[in-house]
């Protein structure tokens, strides 16, 4: 079981590969649109990122609730 | 008694493209007279600045007759020879008849079995993969494709969500025997579950009691989380069943939706920098079905792809449907 700096370390990867936002700027008390600057299309891309990645499934009714970094670690945290 | 079969060539490729542009510029801030948009949020979401809609005298078959005629001359191939003509199109807006026998009659083609399909924005692939099918299976010897669009006809200019995406246009190319093979395996299919994320806003019956003409809605994110997950694998499926690696490819021409996706599946496929990579979206729009075959044109006639080189093609959207496959520019 990864622990949830592990998760937010290769989300931070995720983040930066798709939206070139600095690794050490996505800590868990950041808000993807409102710090990051992650647009609606990137935070599509991220989610179906981190589906790949940590094998989760997130529906869409649920990500309207992932606003920040945290809200993501432990929505994978708890359904990986 | 023994029933004889069409016995066919080998191998099939393109002999030859054209294409054709409508006049009428339509750029981001003549659209944000019809919804509250900026050309900066069109341009930083999609990398659309300007497309072209059809204007006086111009519309789909004026459109498709000028990219046929061009691929004809440039194939130099007799028009007596061309045993049939596929039509891709989704904005030939009358239920019958096809717009390909009308296209064939008017290209002086003689009795060329003629006929249309709907694939939407995958319908250049699903034709291709149809004309190819046809040559090496003995149905015809010389087929001419045409994809032609006019989505400015079903845009509703009201929609914030569709109104800027599409442009109008046309693509052709002839197709024939060939002793070495030009087109790939295709890799193709559909996902009907998700037939409402391109979508009318009416049928015909339902449009006619109400008093307007249908027009195209999408639900936006479910076709961007589609073609940015599902059909970068596809690509991938293109070049692993044709036996290409990513450094064998000399371009690539993805169905020009949105920059973004095209971003994505350069990101996911790890194309080398070499790859010319068609961008036609930016100034052309999304032109549908026709948009490979125009992207095509544009890459060769501006010499950034030659003939000969080895080339990535994937076409998607709405039905869901979506058909790839590595072919040989003409
Ligand atoms: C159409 C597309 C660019 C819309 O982008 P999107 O991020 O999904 O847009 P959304 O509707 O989720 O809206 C996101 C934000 O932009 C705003 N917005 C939507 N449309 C807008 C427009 N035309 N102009 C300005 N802002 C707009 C929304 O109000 C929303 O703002 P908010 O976050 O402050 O509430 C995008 O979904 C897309 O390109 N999808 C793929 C479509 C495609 O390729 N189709 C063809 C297939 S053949």
């Amino acid at each position: 079981m990864a622990t949830t700096e592990e998760i937010r370390a290769q989300l931070a990867e995720l983040v930066n590969e798709v939206a070139g936002v600095p690794v050490e700027d996505v800590q868990l008390d950041k808000s993807f649109v409102d710090d990051l600057d992650v647009d609606s299309l990137a935070m599509v891309e991220i989610l179906v990122g981190c589906e790949e990645k940590f094998g989760v499934n997130i529906p869409d009714e649920e990500s309207k609730n992932l606003k920040t970094v945290g809200d993501a670690v432990a929505y994978i945290e708890a359904h990986s | 008694m023994s029933l004889k079969a069409s016995i066919g060539s080998p191998f099939a490729r393109i002999l030859a493209v054209g294409s054709a542009t409508p006049s009428r510029v339509i750029d981001n801030d003549y659209l944000c007279q019809f919804i509250d948009s900026s050309d900066e949020w069109i341009t930083q979401r999609t990398g659309i600045k300007e497309r072209r809609w059809v204007g006086e005298g111009e519309n789909i078959e004026t459109l498709c007759v000028t990219a046929a005629t061009s691929a004809i001359e440039r194939s130099g191939v007799a028009l007596d020879q061309i045993d049939a003509v596929i039509v891709a199109t989704i904005s030939h807006y009358e239920q019958t008849p096809a717009l390909a026998p009308k296209l064939a009659h008017q290209l002086g083609l003689g009795d060329a079995a003629a006929y249309d399909i709907s694939a939407a924005c995958a319908g250049f692939s699903y034709g291709l993969a149809q004309a190819e099918a046809m040559i090496r299976g003995g149905q015809a010897t010389y087929v001419l494709l045409v994809a032609g669009e006019t989505i400015s006809d079903i845009t509703d200019l009201t929609d914030r969500g569709t109104a800027f995406l599409f442009g109008d246009g046309a693509g052709a190319v002839v197709l024939g025997p060939s002793e070495t093979n030009g087109i790939g395996p295709v890799v193709w299919g559909s996902d009907g579950g998700q037939y409402d994320a391109i979508r009318m806003n009416h049928t015909i019956g339902s449009g006619v009691k109400a008093g307007v003409f249908p027009t195209i809605q999408m639900d936006g994110q479910a076709v961007f989380k589609w073609a940015t997950g599902y059909i970068a694998k596809a690509a991938r499926r293109c070049l692993d069943e044709a036996g290409i690696s990513p450094e064998e490819l000399d371009v690539f021409i993805p169905h020009q939706a949105n920059n973004r996706i095209t971003d994505t599946l350069l990101r996911y496929l790890k194309l080398p920098e070499k790859v010319v990579v068609a961008r036609t979206i930016t100034h052309l729009g999304n032109n549908s079905a026709a948009t490979i075959p125009m992207a095509m044109d544009a890459l060769l006639t501006s010499g950034e792809a030659k003939s000969g080189q080895t080339a990535l093609i994937i076409g998607f959207g709405a039905g869901l449907v979506y058909a790839g496959q590595v072919i040989t520019l003409p």
